[in-house]
């Protein structure tokens, strides 16, 4: 494509499916402890 | 939902709900702007040309592979939601600090109450209670804060020393966390810190000036020059694990970016800094987002040039993993505060979260109680993306979960209308965090 070059090819909605598990860090406890970002938190399935 | 964002003469596209990045260019950046605001293919070649037509068919095509203009398949009807346990758990082991912050949230340490510390036995008993509501749960999450948790560093020695015997009674794998003002840290303090810590945040607010303003001691002095000196003390000696230093910014450091490469400067590469979120005199204010968002921008481009320069830190809210982040079930939910996670107070009562702690009206129990009060509890349960006023239609939801509830609390006075001032910041760290990743890939 000459116009658009993908960067990085996801899919959330399979993670409804495959995640839950719930065993990732609290994002709070983290290092912010007043927003809330989460997208930086890691899946303990994938690492 | 596809969100256009530009950043240093660079354009990218996010597909909000496959969470597909795309980096495009001026051409396309124009199409996909008149496709969001809804004109015709037909319209769109007459306004832009025949070379409309070329990024049409690319737009077409990854539509069909489910890379663009994805549909939003889940909603507040048929979300399913797991059943979560409570895994974490904020310990205020010192309601009392050595310093007298400003801005502090937490009223230096009293939360509105009396200063107290806790003692070994309530701190076990939360332990205890931890393990217990954690079901299935293997990993679980103790952070010591405060106040200042290392006024009470007995405590916390004796809490991980019963938190390891139990974890391995119960197979579980407790990740102890602690957050200090590094005024008093001894070298015991430290040793201990960076062999039974996975993670200790370092409160720094960046430039001298700027942090002895705010964080003064009793005496009403600077506390620079005694944190930097135990920062180090403390971050020297990590051999590479985990942690951050994290400062505020308030309205009188709205060129925070600069407080952002003193850390750096100052020998740190873990940074965080955040918003102030209370006290009004030095609160954000609708004026200050423009120069705020320039300050993202500004950072952003420091951030790329040192590290290009092999002089790079991590800043906090850049970390974005656009290939591996949480699931969605995650992203729609949030912190998990009052469900998944909970403060405990110096007196073992329990609040959905730090920011809530002292605040009768959400008051949880006890950690001596069997149980935890289920009305709050559900409360927050059913505070999602796709509850909180005006997050589903946001493009911005699964990667901040609709916000802090504390924060929207504060501001508004109901968990879930969320506070607007940190929606504007938080969605600019977003694009700002998405712009960088597709900088760095320099595809087009």
């Amino acid at each position: 494509m000459k116009h658009i070059k993908t960067v990085t090819k996801s899919n959330l909605k399979d993670t409804l499916r495959t995640g839950g598990c719930g065993e990732c860090q609290t994002s709070c406890q983290s290092a912010c402890k007043t927003s809330c970002t989460l997208a930086n938190q890691k899946c303990e399935k994938k690492n | 939902m596809v969100h256009l964002i530009e950043f240093c003469g660079k354009y990218a596209a996010l597909d909000v709900e496959s969470g597909s990045v795309h980096a495009i260019d001026k051409t396309a950046m124009s199409v996909l702007t008149f496709k969001n605001a809804g004109k015709t293919n037909e319209q769109i070649v007459n306004d832009l040309g025949e070379d409309a037509r070329e990024v049409l068919d690319e737009i077409e095509e990854l539509t069909q592979k489910g890379l663009l203009y994805s549909k939003c398949e889940i909603n507040g009807e048929n979300a399913q939601f797991n059943t979560p346990v409570i895994k974490a758990l904020c310990l205020l082991v010192a309601q009392d600090c050595n310093l007298r912050c400003s801005y502090c949230f937490a009223d230096t340490g009293e939360y509105h109450g009396a200063r107290a510390l806790m003692d070994v036995d309530t701190a076990k008993a939360a332990i205890d209670f931890l393990i217990a509501h954690s079901g299935g749960r293997r990993n679980l999450e103790v952070d010591f804060f405060g106040g200042e948790p290392l006024m009470n560093f007995d405590v916390v020695k004796q809490t991980v020393e019963y938190g390891r015997q139990q974890e391995k009674l119960h197979d579980k794998n407790i990740r102890f966390t602690l957050t200090t003002n590094a005024y008093h840290v001894t070298d015991e303090m430290a040793e201990f810190i960076n062999k039974e810590m996975k993670n200790v945040v370092i409160s720094i607010d960046g430039r001298k000036e700027i942090h002895d303003k705010m964080r003064k001691n009793i005496a009403g002095e600077g506390s620079y020059d005694r944190v930097l000196k135990n920062a180090h003390k403390i971050v020297d000696g990590r051999g590479g694990q985990e942690y951050y230093v994290r400062g505020t910014y308030t309205a009188e450091n709205l060129d925070f970016s600069n407080d952002v490469c003193a850390i750096a400067d100052a020998g740190f590469d873990q940074i965080s800094v955040e918003p102030v979120v209370t006290g009004e005199s030095y609160a954000i204010r609708p004026e200050h987002i423009p120069q705020l968002k320039h300050e993202y921008e500004m950072l952003a481009r420091e951030y790329i040039k040192r590290e290009k320069a092999g002089k790079g830190f991590c800043f906090f809210h850049f970390m974005i993993d656009l290939n591996s982040g949480p699931c969605l079930n995650k992203r729609l939910r949030g912190c998990g505060a009052g469900s998944e996670y909970l403060a405990v107070t110096a007196d073992g009562n329990l609040y959905p979260c730090h920011q809530f702690a002292g605040m009768e009206d959400f008051s949880m129990g006890n950690v001596h109680d069997e149980d935890v009060n289920q009305e709050i509890k559900k409360m927050f349960l059913d505070t999602h993306v796709f509850t909180k006023q005006g997050c589903s239609e946001c493009w911005a939801k699964y990667y901040c979960s609709g916000g802090c509830a504390a924060n929207a609390y504060h501001s508004t006075g109901d968990i879930r209308k969320p506070y607007e001032l940190g929606c504007e910041t938080e969605k600019k760290r977003i694009e700002t965090a998405i712009a960088i990743k597709v900088f760095e890939e320099d595809l087009l």
